[in-house]
C-alpha cells in the first residue's frame, strides 16, 4: 500500500509521502497532548487549583523516584495487553470496546482452573501456563465470538462487545457469589486465593512483575505479525476495504475472527496477570477499567503495537500519580478520569489535522511554488 | 410457584417495567432523533450519568426536583452539542467521539458528583395511579412518574413531527441522503449538531429520572450501560419512536425480572437474571441485523447499518 502511495504522488523535493506520514504521526497526537494539557490547566485554574502542582505531582507520582516509576510500570502492564485488544482489531476495522469483558473472564478462567491445579499439588511451573492458556483461550474465545457475529450475522460489533462485557462481568459475579465462592470472603466475594506458591513474582532487580515483559513481548510479535507478515497485510487491506479483499478471495471471515481472537487473548492475559501477580483470587477488583483506557492508549498510540507500550506508561504513571493528586490537592479520583476524558476528545478533534498542514503538503507536480 | 406467586412477580414485573423503562426511553428516543439525521451517538452512557448527577445536585442545592431535570437536560445538550460539532470536522469518526464522550461525560460526573453522594435531595414525586386498589402491592407498582408519560407523550409528538412537519421532514431528508439536503439548500452540519444537541437534551432527561426517582439517590455505580443499550433499541425499533417507547417497556421488564424474582424468595440466579437485558439485547441484535425491513427503514447515511 504504500509503495502504491509513494509512486503514484509525484513530489518534486521535500519529504517523501512515507515520512510526511510518520511526521504526522508523531506530532499530531503529541500536539493533542499538549493540547490538552492546556485545556486541563485551565479546567484546574477555573477550579482554584494550580496546574504548575498538578502536573509536577504527575511527574513526582508517574517518575520521581524508582519507587514511583515501578508503579507506574506495574499499571502501564495491563494497559499495554488491553491497548492491543483495541489495537488489532482497529487495523482489520473494527471498533471493539469489550477488552474489559474479556480481561474479567480471562481472570476468572485463571483463578477457577487454578482451584483444581492447587488442590491436587501440581508444580506451578505445570499449573501456571495452564491457567495462562485458559486465560487466553476464554478471552480469545470471548472476543472471537464477537468478531464472528460481525462477519457472519451483521452485528454490530462497538455494541455486542459492550454488552459482552456486562455478560462476561455477571458470569463472574454468578460464579462468585455462589458455586465457586471462597467462604472466607466476607465482605468481598471471591474465589478461593491461588496460594504463594502460585502467585507469579516480580522480575529479578524490581517489583515489577511479569505482566509487563509480556506486554512488551506480545507488542513486538504482534507489530511483526501486523507489518511483516501476509496475514498482517491481508488484515490492514481488508480494513481498508473490505470489499476489495473479498474481490482479491481473501478469507475476511477467518481474518475478522483472528484479529478478534488476538485480541480476546491479549485481554485475558491481562486478566491472568492481574490474577497471578496482583489480586491472587478472582473478585469485583479486576473490573478496574483497564478495558477502557486500553481503547485511550490504542488510539493514542494510532493502533500501531510498538507504540502502544510507551503510550500505556504515559497512562500508567497517570494512574499511579492519581492517588498523591487526590491527597496533595485534596481533589476527587476522577481527576484522572476528566483528564483522560479531555486527552480523548482531543485526540479525536486531531485526527482532523492529518494530511492538512500546510507546511508538511507534498508539492505536486502542477504546483509551480 | 404458586398462582400468589405468581401475581407477585407479575405486579413487580409491571412496576418494574413502567420505572426502570423511563430512562431507556428518553435515551432511546434522544438517539432516535439524532440517528434520524443521519449521525450516531454512542456516547449517551456519558449524557445519562452527567445528567444524573446534575439533577441531583441541582436538586439538592435549589429544592426543586424538577429545575435539576431541567439543568440535567441542558448538560446533556452541552455535551450533545459539542459531540455534533467535533462530528462534523472532516476525517472524525462519529463512533470514536462516542466513547470519548461517553468517558468524559463519566469523568466529569465522578468529578462534580463526589460531594453529592452523601446527601439527601428532594426528590420527583409520582401519581399514584393505583389509589383504586387495596392490594398494597398494586397501589406501590403504580407509582408512576410524571416523566414517564412525558416520555410517551414525546413519543408521540416525534412519530407526528417526523411525518408531517417541514422540520421533520428536512431531519428525514439530511438523515437518508445528505447530498439531495445540500441540494435543496438545507445545512446538513446544522441540521445534525441540533439534532444531536436536542438527542442530547433527553439523554440527559433521562438520567435526572435515576438519580431523582428511580433508584432515586446519586452513586458512581448508578447507570450501568443503559445509555448504550438504548443504542441498540433503536436499531431494533427500527429508527420509529412509538416502537422505541415499547422496546423501552420490553428492556425494562427484563431489567426487573432479577429484583421480581427475588420479592418471592427466588435469588438463585440473581446475576443472571440482572444480566437479562444484557443476554436480551444481544439477541435482538443478531435477530435483527441481517433483517431486510430493518435495512429498508434505516436512515441511509447511518455509519452503523453501513
Amino acid at each position: 500500500m504504500t509503495a502504491v502511495l509513494a509512486s503514484s504522488s509525484i513530489e518534486r523535493g521535500g519529504l517523501s509521502p512515507r515520512a510526511i506520514r510518520m511526521i504526522e504521526a508523531v506530532i499530531i497526537p503529541l500536539g493533542a497532548l499538549v493540547a490538552s494539557a492546556a485545556l486541563f490547566s485551565v479546567f484546574l485554574l477555573f477550579l482554584g487549583k494550580s496546574p504548575v502542582t498538578f502536573f509536577n505531582l504527575i511527574w513526582t507520582g508517574g517518575f520521581g523516584s524508582a519507587f514511583s516509576i515501578q508503579n507506574t510500570l506495574q499499571r502501564a502492564a495491563p494497559l499495554i495487553l488491553t491497548g492491543l485488544a483495541f489495537a488489532i482489531p482497529a487495523r482489520i476495522g473494527l471498533t471493539l470496546i469489550g477488552a474489559e469483558g474479556a480481561l474479567v473472564l480471562g481472570g476468572f478462567s485463571a483463578a477457577a482452573i487454578a482451584i483444581p491445579l492447587v488442590r491436587g499439588g501440581w508444580t506451578p511451573w505445570i499449573g501456571l501456563p495452564i491457567m495462562a492458556i485458559a486465560a487466553m483461550l476464554v478471552g480469545a474465545f470471548w472476543i472471537g465470538l464477537v468478531g464472528w457475529l460481525r462477519h457472519y450475522r451483521g452485528v454490530n460489533e462497538t455494541i455486542s462487545s459492550l454488552l459482552l462485557s456486562y455478560i462476561a462481568i455477571a458470569i463472574m459475579n454468578f460464579f462468585v457469589e455462589g458455586a465457586l465462592r471462597d467462604p472466607a470472603s466476607a465482605n468481598k466475594p471471591s474465589t478461593m486465593p491461588i496460594g504463594d506458591a502460585y502467585r507469579i513474582g516480580p522480575m529479578p532487580g524490581t517489583s515489577v512483575h511479569w505482566g509487563l515483559a509480556a506486554g512488551v513481548v506480545l507488542a513486538v510479535i504482534l507489530w511483526l505479525l501486523m507489518s511483516r507478515t501476509t496475514f498482517g497485510f491481508a488484515a490492514r487491506m481488508t480494513g481498508g476495504n473490505v470489499r476489495a479483499a473479498q474481490a482479491q478471495g481473501l478469507p475476511v471471515g477467518f481474518l475478522v475472527v483472528a484479529c478478534c481472537a488476538i485480541a480476546g487473548a491479549c485481554a485475558g492475559l491481562a486478566g491472568f496477570f492481574e490474577v497471578a501477580a496482583i489480586h491472587g483470587q478472582a473478585n469485583a477488583s479486576l473490573v478496574a477499567g483497564y478495558g477502557f483506557t486500553g481503547i485511550l492508549v490504542a488510539f493514542l498510540a494510532r493502533q500501531n503495537p510498538l507504540a502502544v507500550v510507551p503510550v500505556a506508561i504515559l497512562f500508567g504513571a497517570l494512574a499511579a500519580a492519581g492517588g498523591l493528586v487526590q491527597r496533595r490537592m485534596a481533589m476527587p479520583d476522577a481527576t484522572v478520569l476528566v483528564l483522560q476524558g479531555m486527552i480523548f476528545v482531543v485526540l479525536l478533534v486531531s485526527e482532523t489535522f492529518y494530511g492538512r498542514i500546510p507546511f508538511l503538503q507534498p508539492k505536486r507536480a502542477g504546483d509551480r511554488s | 410457584m404458586s398462582q400468589a406467586d405468581l401475581f407477585i412477580v407479575f405486579i413487580a414485573l409491571v412496576g418494574g417495567a413502567i420505572r426502570v423503562s423511563t430512562p431507556f426511553m428518553f435515551v432511546a428516543l434522544g438517539e432516535c432523533l439524532t440517528e434520524k439525521s443521519g449521525r450516531i451517538n454512542l456516547g449517551l452512557e456519558g449524557n445519562l450519568v452527567l445528567g444524573a448527577m446534575v439533577a441531583y445536585a441541582g436538586s439538592y442545592t435549589t429544592g426543586s426536583p424538577w429545575l435539576g431535570v431541567l439543568m440535567a437536560g441542558c448538560s446533556g445538550l452541552v455535551l450533545g452539542a459539542m459531540h455534533g460539532y467535533i462530528c462534523k470536522l472532516p476525517k472524525v469518526n462519529d463512533i470514536a467521539v462516542g466513547i470519548a464522550f461517553m468517558s468524559f461525560g463519566i469523568g466529569l460526573a465522578f468529578f462534580f458528583g463526589k460531594p453529592y453522594i452523601q446527601p439527601t435531595a428532594p426528590r420527583l414525586e409520582a401519581i399514584p395511579l393505583g389509589g383504586w386498589s387495596s392490594d398494597p402491592l398494586v397501589a406501590q407498582a403504580l407509582q408512576v412518574n410524571p416523566l414517564f408519560f412525558l416520555g410517551i407523550a414525546l413519543a408521540l409528538f416525534l412519530r407526528w413531527a417526523f411525518a408531517n412537519t417541514r422540520w421533520g421532514l428536512i431531519l428525514r431528508m439530511t438523515g437518508d441522503s445528505a447530498a439531495s439536503a445540500r441540494a435543496m439548500g438545507v445545512s446538513v452540519d446544522l441540521v445534525r449538531l441540533l439534532a444531536t444537541a436536542a438527542g442530547g437534551f433527553l439523554a440527559g432527561v433521562g438520567g435526572a429520572f435515576l438519580s431523582l426517582f428511580y433508584p432515586g439517590s446519586w452513586n458512581e455505580g448508578l447507570s450501568s450501560g443503559q445509555g448504550l443499550m438504548a443504542v441498540a433499541l433503536v436499531i431494533f425499533a427500527r429508527w420509529d419512536p412509538i416502537r422505541c417507547v415499547l422496546a423501552a417497556l420490553l428492556f425494562g421488564a427484563a431489567g426487573a425480572l432479577g429484583p421480581s424474582l427475588q420479592s418471592i424468595g427466588v435469588s438463585q440466579g440473581y446475576y443472571f437474571f440482572n444480566a437479562a437485558p444484557y443476554i436480551l439485547t444481544l439477541f435482538i441484535m443478531i435477530a435483527s441485523a441481517r433483517s431486510k425491513s430493518a435495512a429498508r427503514e434505516a436512515p441511509g447515511e447511518l455509519s452503523i447499518v453501513k
